[in-house]
């Protein structure tokens, strides 16, 4: 079977990120999982579980630009964006670009900007391009939004309708540390201190080559025979309000990929699939209550389904 | 053993209750009010149960309830034997299993609770409606036991898989339905209604008797002819002759006078028609065949006043075959007691009728009938179903005074005035007419075509008809009651139907009817053998049937095998290794759950075996290569290499 990992690429960064990122692996690895499939990510936390930490520990590590937006319910879409202003010497505008043109942006508190404010953000993570003021500007390449949200039941949020929900490949829990990581994080202090020591472990193009890597994991006809089951089932349980979309379908197959490839796999398993298949459908699957699935239900749905 | 207690899926109670409906329902109208009110409370009270997601009442509760009820239909039936309590038992049953329904082994006991109350429905009713009840709930009962087993699935496909199972079936059906020996006479007690008052002819005549029959739509018989139909107006179906009057009934004098042994003689003039009836039970022996009847079958006789009766009372619907001539003389020569029994009178009734008639006693016989057919021809008599009520001289009356008669009223009058005038005669009741049904192409006689006539005794003739109604009202005759009576007579919709498509939907659905009660009620022995000899199967006793049975349903089955088995996909050596694998393991106590990928179910073996753990980490690398990788052949070596490493070990018990 496969060569196991001798100090890939990849385990390397998962390595390097889990000496920040204390007691995460799964998520860890999920995040990266949601960049090497060239999807955006959305963490869903309290404040203070270490969020914003796992976002930018991840754009220096794989040696992205990295910017960061506090989302305010005041803010504008320009203050995404970016804006012309006059330049006296030349006599003309020049565009400020906002902090949208970056590699990986951190959309902090997404949930707490005005819809008219969301979508501008969404817009430019589904296109790739912005527009402002006429003029079309393409975005840098790789281009990643790792948003984080509140959950909504705090106050003065907006929650983000289905269809934007839909853009993001994964959604995570943190979820509070284990008694031993919360342990050593009271020893050794605070995160944020760490980030700037940490060094980029790729090269500008490696990232590419990776996510071309990812892409190509074997998916067996009968892989996707069970993949399909899986989608079936979410379509005819009554609990849920609608299934998986064809588009889920798709991003739950290319996350499963990255993550086959993030175990040093040349092809996907079952595992892999139910592996990422709560990052991938619980965010899509509304219940009857009007609430997400939770593990639970997609635990069922998996116990539901005998693989082919 | 796990899968007993298995709770039941929040989604099956609706389908549970619904069957229960379903094979209850049909009950409702011959269990006791209390009993079908108590049914109706508990299925609501259950269905209100699921859907407030409440917990079952408790068992002692239930127990109560059992027992009180079952005391209850005790005392309503003086027991709990017989047919009715029975019923009621299960329909009872049926209301409170759901009441304790928690496991899936209490749903699976609701749904054969369903199939064998379905059954019983056949006690109360074999119509085609019944049939289709049935059907639908069998598909039904299907589609909840598909439920019960399959999970949540959209309800279309739950139906079409229900149906489909149900019409793989259909053969077998077939096979043990034309093949299955059969016993004559039911398996059970007929219907309780079976032996009670049927309509029909009755075996005396009144004023009124008949035009009272005439209120009922009901189909009387049904005939087939072989060629072709005689005319409408030589449509007389003989039912039973009455000979003997008291001066307001007519009554057939067979137990008072004693009849000749010899057959009667028919001389057959014109061609004779020959038909086959299918006779709805009347509980009486005469057969109703066509005026005269030729050949008769053998378990009838003809009777000296010329109809032809069974041995036995009609207490089922049965098809008989004769042959009929039109055109006869019948009787030539007649008994003197029959001749001295078609004269007599009762003595002091109807005197004017008598002076009348008595007038016509220098005339020849055929002279006295003209006579008589041209009194009513020519006065002011009426054809109706509402005659005014008559007196101690009925015939006086109507001849002289009311002048408005059904039938019965021409017939009578008309073999009185012959009887006073020297001339033998005697009132002859049957049918007269029917219907052609263009859809089967049988000719269907209703209790409302129900006539009365008259027959008279000329030296050289024998027994010739005279029908008085016909010179009244002709078109009774020719076209039918409907257009003879007046409009606003109580005649039944049935029968006056005007919108022509009415009709035919009436036609089709009493076509269906007919075959269904040839091909599926009367199919008997007798039929049974038929069937088969057409098949190529000379006198089938029960094993050359229970031989044939065995033979075809083996060949449909292998038929539906061959059918299915290239569309099963065929299990590749890697699937069956691995299978055989994970097989052994579960000798070791280790079972792979059905959802669970290779690499997991190893992950668990090292955890829990850690003795298997290389093992079984191997086997399972190779079948993830082979099964979702590109591995080759190779690799299948290597695992059934590892199938045949692991340990036979035994279960081991801790």
């Amino acid at each position: 079977m496969p060569p196991s990992n001798k100090a890939s690429p990849v385990s390397e960064i998962l390595a390097a990120a889990n000496v920040v990122i204390l007691g995460k692996p799964m998520q860890t690895r999920l995040a990266l999982c949601c960049l090497l499939a060239k999807g955006h990510l959305l963490i869903e936390d309290l404040p203070g579980v270490g969020k914003t930490t796992l976002a930018h520990t991840l754009a220096r590590l794989l040696g992205f630009q990295f910017a960061r937006i506090q989302f305010t319910s005041d803010m504008l879409p320009a203050d995404i964006v970016g804006v012309s202003i006059f330049d006296r010497e030349r006599g003309s505008f020049r565009f400020l670009p906002g902090p949208v043109f970056s590699q990986v942006l951190l959309a902090d508190e997404i949930n707490r900007a005005t819809p008219k404010t969301q979508s501008a953000l969404l817009e430019a993570m589904e296109e790739g391009q912005v527009t402002a003021e006429g003029e079309t500007r393409p975005l840098p390449q790789p281009f990643f939004v790792i948003a984080t949200q509140n959950p909504s039941t705090q106050i003065g949020t907006f929650p983000l309708p289905e269809s934007q929900l839909d853009r993001f490949l994964l959604r995570l829990d943190l979820g509070y540390p284990d008694r031993d990581a919360e342990r050593r994080l009271l020893e050794s202090g605070g995160r944020r201190e760490q980030l700037p020591a940490i060094d980029a472990r790729l090269g500008p193009d490696e990232f590419a080559g990776l996510q071309r890597q990812a892409a190509a994991v074997h998916a067996a006809p009968v892989l996707l025979d069970y993949l399909q089951l899986l989608v079936a089932a979410t379509r005819r349980e009554p609990r849920f309000v609608h299934g998986l979309s064809p588009r889920a379908a798709l991003s739950l197959l290319s996350a499963a990929r990255a993550w086959a490839f993030t175990d040093g796999r040349d092809m996907v398993l079952p595992e892999d699939v139910q592996a990422v298949l709560p990052a991938v459908a619980r965010h899509r699957l509304r219940l009857a209550s009007g609430n997400h699935a939770d593990a639970e239900d997609i635990a069922n749905l998996i116990r539901a389904v005998p693989l082919p | 053993m796990t899968t007993k207690q298995e709770p039941i899926d929040p989604g099956t109670p609706p389908w549970l209750l619904v069957v229960a409906l379903a094979t209850a329902s049909p009950h409702a109208e011959h269990l006791p009010p209390w009993l079908t009110l108590l049914v109706a409370g508990a299925l609501v009270w259950r269905a209100w149960l699921w859907h407030r997601r409440w917990r079952l009442p408790p068992g002692w509760c239930l127990a109560l309830l059992v027992l009180a009820s079952v005391a209850g239909i005790a005392w309503q039936f003086n027991g709990l034997l017989g047919r009715e309590a029975g019923v009621s038992m299960l329909v009872l049953f049926m209301a409170l299993k759901p009441l304790e329904m928690n496991t899936r082994r209490d749903a699976l006991v609701v749904v054969m609770l369903g199939f064998f109350l379905l059954l019983t429905h056949y006690l109360y009713s074999q119509s085609i409606a019944t049939g289709l009840w049935l059907l639908a709930s069998c598909t039904l009962l299907t589609a909840a036991l598909i439920r019960l087993h399959g999970g949540a699935q959209p309800f279309a496909d739950i139906a079409g898989q229900a149906g489909l199972l149900l019409l793989q079936a259909l053969p077998f059906m077939l096979i043990l339905y034309l093949l299955f020996p059969r016993i004559s006479g039911p398996l059970w007690g007929l219907p309780q209604d079976a032996h009670g008052g049927r309509s029909g002819l009755s075996n005396e005549m009144a004023p009124g008797s008949i035009s009272n029959l005439i209120l009922s739509g009901a189909i009387a018989f049904r005939s087939r002819f072989v060629g072709e139909i005689p005319e409408k107006t030589e449509l007389y179906w003989r039912g039973p002759v009455f000979d003997d009057y008291d001066g307001f009934t007519w009554h057939p004098a067979a137990p008072k006078i004693k009849l000749p042994t010899s057959e009667p003689v028919i001389e057959v003039i014109g061609t004779e028609h020959r038909y086959t009836s299918i006779v709805e039970a009347h509980n009486q022996r005469w057969l109703l065949a066509l005026d005269l009847a030729t050949s008769r079958p053998p378990e009838a006789v003809l009777a000296p006043t010329l109809e032809v009766l069974s041995h036995e009372p009609l207490r089922a619907r049965a098809r008989f075959s004769f042959a009929s001539s039109v055109d006869y003389r019948a009787n030539r020569v007649e008994a003197p007691a029959i001749l001295q029994q078609a004269l007599s009178l009762p003595a002091e009734v109807n005197p004017r009728s008598r002076a009348l008639a008595s007038k016509w006693r220098s005339l020849p016989p055929a002279g006295i009938t003209e006579a008589a057919l041209s009194l009513f021809r020519q006065e002011d008599f009426h054809y109706t179903l509402r005659p005014p009520l008559l007196g101690a001289n009925p015939i006086d009356e109507f001849l002289f005074g009311t002048r408005r008669g059904f039938c019965e009223h021409y017939a009578s009058a008309f073999v009185f005035l012959m009887r006073a005038a020297g001339v033998p005669a005697r009132v002859v009741t049957g049918y007269q007419g029917g219907e052609m049904n263009p859809v089967d192409g049988y000719l269907v006689i209703r209790q409302s075509d129900a006539h009365a006539w008259a027959e008279v005794w000329l030296a050289g003739e024998g027994w010739v008809r005279f029908d008085p109604t016909a010179a009244v009202a002709p078109s009774r005759i020719e076209q039918g009651i409907a257009t003879a009576l007046p409009s606003g007579e109580p005649l039944p919709d049935i029968v006056r139907l005007d919108a022509d498509w009415l009709r035919q939907v009436r036609n089709r659905w009493e076509a269906a009817n007919n075959t269904w009660n040839q091909w599926v009620l009367g199919y008997n022995p007798q039929r049974q053998r038929d069937v088969l000899s057409r098949l190529g199967l000379p006198n089938p006793d029960w094993r050359s049937m229970s031989a044939s049975l065995a033979l075809l349903c083996g060949l449909v089955l292998l038929v539906v095998t061959l059918w299915t088995l290239p569309r099963r996909r065929p299990v590749d050596p890697v699937e069956r290794a691995w299978q055989n694998y994970c097989a052994r393991l579960g000798q070791h106590g280790i079972d792979r759950f059905p959802w669970e990928g290779p690499l997991a179910f190893a992950q668990r073996v090292a955890s829990q075996r850690p003795e298997l753990a290389a093992l079984t980490n191997e086997a399972a690398c190779c079948y993830a290569g082979l099964r979702y990788g590109r591995s080759n052949g190779e690799q299948l070596y290597r695992l059934q290499e590892c199938v045949r490493r692991l340990p036979p070990h035994g279960r081991r018990k801790a």
